[in-house]
């Protein structure tokens, strides 16, 4: 049985593991405050707070309702606008009052709900973060400008925040109501037993992707639920590779301090891919299976030369991710197989790192075209070289000859002039709603030159690369 | 004065159609729609559907009892297709289960076989081939024929402009059921309650006094929901009358944006000419509307683009075509702006054309060009308090536009990756329905034994604080707090006949409604108080609560003065009546005075474009508005923000796509995207141009709604100034929206 509570209630439920949270939430818990925008992770207006036990603290994120698995709400906190509200406003629903964020209301619940999870993060508050937070929320009546003055005002309020414990700051106060205090201890009192699975069942993490897919086949067939299997959890450093549990969403790597040593840049790209929410559920095992030719994290670990294990029972195997992509939505994966970890190699001294994407909208959208690349020099000369490119080929795209070429060359405008003549021959762009193939192709080349002219801007300018 | 439910709104209280508690026993509904865009129904086979356990009915067009018919201005829209579709997502049967999933099911088991016909999705093909919609109509001022000789330049061009999904955060739904006397209550979520009510009734084949139609507010509407709402509040209707059980139907948002009709997207010719002073002698456009398949709004769409092709300029000799178009699309419909953005986008596209071809700045066309006192509007207007010159030396002096333009080209010359432009967008917009019958409405007073109020208008809240305003105007009229007035829920039993709220005129109409019956009543509680005091009622007055009498406060509180009228059995309720005055516009001559006045406006649009990318971020929106005497500038400015945003979205990234098979390719919100946090302008400053207002404004105040959409329309010139500053090939083109794509195409176009 699933069993969470839901804001200050000890909720037990038959549902189907693979049934929305949302319907339950808004339907069978007569919670209506959580609305029904998309359907797909893209508006927000689902927003709620999932709170689990890390280290003895209840720590929250925030995640859209609407694509998460019920099943995926055992043994947590699941914190909806109603579990927030008191007798007076909280300093983040009085901000929207003051600041006249609101117009039709409609989306207003998921901001809240986003810019409370933001409140009790365990980190420093800045006008950028508290607008990072509700990032994937969409507004159609406000134009947001009334929405950045609140999101301001709430940073400056948690200047004070106690981060080692914000939870009871914000009761303290009046953020929060109190019976957040005692939501740790009843979590651990919560019997977790664990849910009934089969073989066979389909794999779903955050279900960022199959929600949006296929909601009613998963709301019926047997499924196997990953986003909580703690075996494939962590990012950590042994000897010369960094290992990548599977069920790691894109906000765990993003934040991890392993990859933010060696990727200082890290959180600048990831900003591109999807949203707050999102990142904080789809795992990067969800974002390689579902084969997508454009998925961000697929083009990026590829130019990290990342291996992929694949498990299968007692077995278990190893393979470079840039053979696990065979074909369109076809993977070198086995039935029963499931990827376990994901091992890049410690980048070495003197490496670059880049990562592209340009869509139609910058933030939460799908790449029209992206790529990654991550270069090693020695004495001037490129020694080792990976490109990878989304959206341009029926996979995600190593780019091999191009990577190739690149090796033992000097980087000036002439070899990257020649690596985009290799590039347009190894690549086969479609037209489709991303873009035309004429469109993917010039901006790959853009791309290319984009990498190298930011990490070169001694060497390379756009003018000479067009001249 | 906030928004009277940022309350309600922010702790999630607010209660839309889906959020209403349902009663045991409802049913939810589903609509099974042509995969079709055009063809014959051979066989519609629904027998796998209706065995799926847990479907109470299917309907289809046979069991309507009235008229299948949903046309609001003409009669050509069925609510279920009987023989023909006409477009993919046309509405053929609705299924009504126990639970929605099963609904959602059935639907899939629906089999249908429609023997195809040619499908048309470009309205200049529609065109070519007969297929109009309703005859196109033409204005024309002066003699275009004979003046072109007379010019020194002239430039002709195309323009295209996109749709624009409205994406309303709350979808279309609905919730039905009946009630005593052989009657249904409809819950809608519509911008027109009486449409609703009238459409229901015929559908049923019942008299308006069965329906009744109530409407507390919706989660965004734009116009998608002044006619488009009506299908589906009849399809629950139906259902919760041939079953008598509640249903309910809330879509779901990929039916949504395939099924409901969006802007109208237009393919346009112009010819300008000038003299060598560059006044605008001559204006000639011919613009195909692209329609979809059924009239819906689109004549009074097509009437308002005719309106608007001159924007804010005075053009001795014009002559302005439309035709409105049959494709098979969705039936395109009302969004802010109604036609005008598109008529507007042409008359600024041709001077954009003439200043890149003369190599001025298109400022300078522009301003010789405005509108002054006393010219006349192509359509016979006579333009009063043309505020457009003032707007622009205002914003010169604010914002100072020739430093701005300095700025610019001092960047761009040090900069080679990114590249800066600006534009100006100047905007003219009529306030009033231009169907002359529609400015009416109705408010209905209660004063409570207690002194507090309860308020009923015509006017439906839907994020514009038009309930704001009506506090405001009743708050304003007797003196009392606000706190003692609650505005009621939109319903026809209150308040009857109501015009859809709209065309920005939802405040002025109710609003002045809503003043006469206060106005009517005040009088009446001042004839009390002139009997409690025993003195003549030209001595009394009210203020802040408390009864004046030649301006000296009394002991006669609010409360008392309320509760002596009540037992002395004065009336306490009162409903008012409004019509907009002056205005009248005679179709045959295709002259007249349609508006009860105009809003003006400027805007200075500054962009940066990424020209290794192609993707660009908005700096700067700098507006002066002619607001008149605004009385709420924070629900103004709001609505000026969220409307300049808008209107960037609809010439930059949002981008509705079909293919040829009229199949919507753009149907979801990961393929249509709407700005974000992230894309809007960096910084939008709005300065207020200090008018008195006009009279016929509510409290002098200027509608607000749609005018300030078109302020975004500056975005695709500031962008094709960018694009021409990287690549001076490019010859500056008008085909909106200017995608990152297209930016990036034409970037390195040769």
């Amino acid at each position: 049985m699933i069993t969470f509570i839901l804001n200050n209630k000890l909720v037990q439920t038959e549902n189907h593991q693979g049934t929305t949270l949302l319907d339950f939430i808004r339907y069978e818990m007569n919670l209506p405050g959580t609305k029904i925008g998309c359907r797909e992770g893209d508006c927000g207006a689902c927003t709620v707070l999932e709170g689990i036990i890390k280290n003895n603290k209840v720590k929250y994120k925030s995640i859209v309702s609407c694509l998460t698995p019920i099943g995926n709400a055992h043994g947590k906190h699941i914190v909806t606008i109603e579990g927030i509200n008191m007798k007076e406003l909280t300093p983040v629903q009085n901000a929207f009052v003051d600041h006249a964020a609101t117009q039709c209301g409609f989306c207003t619940p998921g901001f809240v709900m986003s810019l409370t999870g933001h409140s009790l993060s365990e980190a420093s508050s800045d006008k950028e973060k508290a607008i990072a937070s509700i990032s994937g929320n969409i507004c159609r009546c406000t134009g947001y400008k009334s929405i950045e003055k609140a999101a301001e005002s709430i940073s400056e309020l948690l200047k004070v925040k106690d981060i080692n414990d914000p939870i009871k700051w914000l009761v303290d106060n009046e953020h929060l109501p109190e019976y957040f205090l005692e939501i740790g201890k009843r979590l651990n009192e919560i019997e977790k037993n664990q849910l009934e699975t089969s073989e066979n069942a389909q794999i779903i993490g955050g279900g960022t992707d199959l929600m949006v897919q296929k909601p009613e086949e998963i709301a019926e067939t047997n499924i196997n639920l990953f986003y909580d299997r703690k075996d494939l959890k962590g990012i950590r450093k042994v000897k010369e590779s960094i290992i990548i549990g599977s069920a790691s969403n894109a906000n765990e790597i993003m934040e991890s301090p392993v990859m933010q040593e060696y990727f200082p840049d890290i959180k600048s790209y990831f900003k591109l891919i999807s949203s707050e929410q999102i990142r904080n559920m789809g795992t990067i095992a969800g974002n390689f299976v579902n084969a997508s030719p454009i998925g961000d994290l697929s083009i990026f670990f590829l130019a990290l030369n990342a291996d992929i294990i694949l498990k299968e029972s007692n077995s278990t195997r190893r393979l470079p991710l840039k053979d696990f992509f065979l074909d369109y939505k076809k993977l070198n994966l086995q039935k029963n197989e499931y990827i376990e970890s994901v091992i890049i190699p410690i980048p070495q001294n003197e490496f670059y790192f880049n990562f592209e994407k340009v869509s139609k909208r910058t933030h939460l959208d799908i790449a029209s075209v992206n790529t990654a690349i991550y270069l090693q020099l020695k004495d001037d000369m490129i020694e080792a070289c990976t490109i990878s490119a989304g959206g341009v080929s029926a996979v995600p795209k190593y780019l091999n000859k191009t990577s190739a070429y690149l090796i033992g060359k000097k980087i000036t405008n002439g070899t990257i002039i020649k690596a985009n003549e290799i590039i347009q021959e190894e690549i086969s762009p479609i037209s489709d709603i991303r873009g035309s193939t004429e469109y993917k192709r010039l901006l790959l080349r853009q791309l290319l030159f984009a990498h190298f002219i930011k990490l070169f801007p001694d060497n390379i300018s756009l003018n000479e690369l067009l001249s | 004065m906030k928004n009277i439910d940022s309350k309600n709104h922010v702790t999630g209280k607010s209660v839309y159609v889906d959020d209403i508690p349902v009663q045991t026993g409802t049913l939810f509904g589903a609509v099974f729609s042509s995969p079709k865009a055009h063809g014959k129904i051979i066989n519609l086979n629904l027998s796998e559907a209706e065995s799926l356990e847990g479907v109470e009915k299917i309907f289809t067009y046979k069991d309507i009892p009235g008229k299948n018919q949903i046309g609001g201005i003409i009669e050509d829209e069925a609510l279920f297709a009987e023989d023909e579709v006409d477009f993919i997502g046309q509405p053929v049967a609705f299924i009504v289960a126990k639970n929605e999933n099963i609904a959602r099911k059935a639907v899939k088991l629906i089999k249908i076989d429609i023997e195809e016909l040619e499908v048309i999705t470009a309205p200049r093909e529609a065109q070519e081939k007969g297929h109009l919609l309703t005859p196109s109509r033409t204005f024309k001022m002066g003699d275009v024929t004979k003046e072109w000789s007379k010019c020194d330049y002239i430039f002709e061009g195309k323009v295209e402009n996109g749709g624009q999904e409205h994406l309303y955060i709350e979808t279309q739904g609905s919730y039905a059921y009946p009630i005593d006397n052989e009657s249904i209550k409809i819950h809608s979520s519509t911008q027109g309650a009486t449409l609703v009510q009238k459409i229901a009734a015929q559908i049923l084949g019942l008299s308006m006094h069965r329906i009744e139609v109530d409407v507390a507010r919706l989660g965004g509407a734009f116009g998608g929901k002044e006619d488009q709402a009506t299908a589906y509040a009849c399809m629950a209707a139906l259902a919760a009358y041939l079953l008598q059980k509640p249903v309910k139907i809330a879509l779901h948002r990929l039916d949504d944006m395939q099924m409901t009709g969006k802007r109208h997207p237009y393919s346009s010719d112009f010819k300008i000419g000038l003299n060598k002073d560059y006044k605008i002698i001559a204006f000639k456009t011919t613009m195909y509307q692209n329609g979809g398949a059924a009239n819906d709004l689109s004549p009074a769409i097509m009437e308002r683009t005719l309106f608007h092709t001159t924007n804010v300029y005075f053009i001795p000799n014009t002559e302005v075509t439309v035709y409105s178009c049959k494709t098979n699309l969705p039936t395109n419909t009302a969004f802010r702006g109604f036609g005008a953005p598109q008529g507007m986008f042409v008359i600024e596209s041709a001077i954009a054309k003439a200043a890149c071809q003369l190599n001025i700045p298109t400022s300078k066309i522009q301003k010789k060009n405005f509108i002054k006192e006393n010219d006349e509007f192509q359509y016979g207007q006579i333009a009063e308090s043309a505020n457009i010159d003032h707007c622009y030396k205002t914003a010169d002096k604010t914002y100072h536009i020739e430093q701005i333009e300095q700025e610019i080209q001092e960047f761009n010359s040090k900069n080679t990756n990114y590249k800066k432009g600006m534009a100006v967008m100047p905007i003219c917009f009529g306030i009033s329905f231009t169907k002359t019958p529609m400015n009416q409405a109705r408010a209905l007073v209660h004063i409570y034994q207690d002194g507090s109020l309860g308020i009923s208008t015509g006017a439906i809240e839907m994020g514009q604080s038009v309930n704001t305003k009506m506090i405001q105007v009743a708050a304003s009229v007797f003196s009392i707090k606000p706190e003692k007035i609650k505005i009621e829920s939109t319903n026809t039993t209150r308040v009857a006949n109501t015009s859809p709220t709209a065309a920005s005129s939802g405040a002025d109409l109710n609003g002045n409604a809503l003043r006469i019956a206060c106005n009517t009543l005040l009088e009446r509680l001042k004839g009390t108080a002139a009997k409690m005091l025993s003195c003549d009622i030209s001595e009394v007055r009210i203020k802040n609560e408390t009864v004046l009498r030649n301006n000296k406060k009394t002991d006669i509180l609010w409360e008392q003065l309320i509760k002596t009228a009540f037992l002395d059995r004065v009336c306490l309720t009162e409903n008012g009546h409004y019509i907009t005055p002056i205005i009248h516009f005679d179709k045959a001559k295709e002259k007249g005075h349609p508006f009860a006045y105009h809003v003006y406006g400027i805007a200075i649009i500054t962009v940066t474009l990424d020209c290794i990318r192609g993707t660009y971020e908005f700096d700067d929106v700098k507006i002066v508005h002619d607001f008149g005497n605004s009385m709420n500038t924070i629900i103004d400015n709001g609505q000026i923000e969220g409307a300049v945003v808008q209107g960037i979205g609809w010439m930059t990234m949002e981008e509705i796509s079909f293919g040829k098979n009229g199949k919507l390719l753009s149907n979801s919100l990961s393929t249509y995207k709407v700005p974000d946090i992230y894309s809007v302008p960096k910084n939008i400053d709005i300065t207020a141009l200090k008018t008195e207002g006009p009279e016929l404004a509510l409290l002098r105040s200027k509608a607000i709604g749609e005018p300030p959409f078109m302020y975004g329309i500056g975005a695709y010139f500031a962008l094709a100034k960018a694009i021409n500053a990287f690549n001076p090939n490019y010859k500056i083109d008008f085909d909106a929206p200017l995608t990152p794509e297209k930016v990036l195409m034409r970037l390195y176009q040769k």
